[in-house]
């Protein structure tokens, strides 16, 4: 059984469902795995498994171009691989983005690889002016993604929330 | 064959259908032959063109969606071509124009080859990524036959398009990015 918490992760699939998501792209790590099965799962989601993460802005891109809502789930270490699709893309062609990043390598993690991309993931976002928030407890999860999605929308612009450990990891 | 006879011979077929082009040289020589409301040029992040098609794709199965692409971009995101195999959307056309070079950054012919330069075959590529229908020409009248046979298919299908290296006089054109971005979203969402 992973520890990864089933129901936390339904949590934030029905909130994405209830804000009109329709299409999600997706590279599976552990935390996301729940997420990725349940949108499997869904007939009336659109799953697209990607190769590379950045693949999803332009994905996303398209979606939004069409009126479809669309949220990106992805690893912090895969939001760093799409930066440039962020960039030049998203931000050069005002394409709101609701990119759900988990936090690897913050307080509390064991796995060495994690570390050094979890010590720039929010420096980064700072940088690169990209409002976020965090998703650490299982009472403002619904609230903070329609409110993300809000402004995603309403500045044509990425916004981003960070998946916690205390959320998303059972024994955090 | 240049690109730009190629995309001549092709403009009329384009007419309703969707249409995304990567940066450089495709979308300042399609934009040469006339702007149209479902024509979008994606001036950067290279590679992500067949991506956005993809999208468009997947949430208007009904539109016929063309992606016109160039080497350079698309050896930036070849995974992004099993992603395309994977979903096979069957109303997407990759058509990508190979001239085996960075064009645009080249001050003569031959300046900054890509890897198609020296035997890299996309083609092949895609074919082994899992897009079934895949066709290379190099000449006019099989390109526009492949860009028939390929509208014409009902499925995903890939055409590597061998070109000259050379371009237009000018990539930067008097539309604006955003003045086309919105543009093309409101065509969509009218459709």
């Amino acid at each position: 059984m992973s520890p990864v918490s089933t129901t936390n992760s339904r949590l934030i699939y029905d909130a994405l469902k209830g804000c009109g998501v329709r299409l999600l792209s997706a590279l599976p790590e552990t935390w996301l795995v729940h997420l990725v099965r349940m949108a499997d799962d869904d007939p009336d989601m659109i799953l697209v498994r990607l190769a590379k993460e950045e693949e999803g802005v332009g994905i996303s891109a398209g979606a939004h171009l069409a009126g479809v809502k669309s949220a990106m789930l992805m690893q912090n270490h895969g939001f760093l691989a799409s930066i440039n699709g962020v960039v030049s893309c998203a931000q050069l062609y005002r394409i709101p983005l609701l990119m759900l990043i988990t936090y690897r390598g913050e307080f509390g993690e064991r796995d060495p690889w994690q570390t050094e991309g979890g010590g720039v993931t929010e420096d980064l976002l700072r940088a690169l002016k990209i409002p976020f928030s965090y998703l650490d407890r299982a009472e403002h999860v619904a609230a903070r993604i329609a409110k993300a999605q809000t402004l995603a929308l309403s500045s044509n612009k990425p916004v981003a929330l960070l998946l916690c450990r205390d959320l998303m990891w059972e024994d955090a | 064959m240049t690109r730009l006879e190629a995309l001549t011979a092709i403009f009329d077929r384009l007419e309703h259908r969707v249409v995304v082009t990567n940066m450089g040289a495709v979308a300042a020589e399609l934009q040469s032959l006339g702007h149209r409301q479902n024509f979008f040029y994606l001036q950067h992040a290279m590679g992500l063109a067949s991506s956005i098609g993809l999208g468009i794709a997947l949430s208007k199965p009904d539109l016929q969606v063309v992606v016109l692409d160039g080497d350079g971009s698309v050896l930036m995101n070849l995974g992004g071509l099993t992603t395309l195999a994977r979903y096979r959307p069957r109303n997407l056309t990759h058509i990508v124009f190979d001239n085996e070079s960075l064009l645009s950054v080249s001050t003569s012919r031959g300046d900054f080859p890509t890897a198609t330069a020296t035997g890299s075959d996309l083609r092949g590529i895609a074919a082994a990524a899992g897009i079934t229908q895949t066709t290379a020409v190099s000449h006019i009248d099989a390109f526009t036959k492949a860009v028939d046979a390929a509208l014409a298919a009902n499925e995903l299908s890939a055409i590597v398009a061998k070109v000259d290296a050379v371009g237009p006089p000018a990539y930067v054109t008097d539309l604006g990015l955003l003045e086309n971005r919105f543009q093309f979203a409101r065509y969509l969402r009218s459709r």
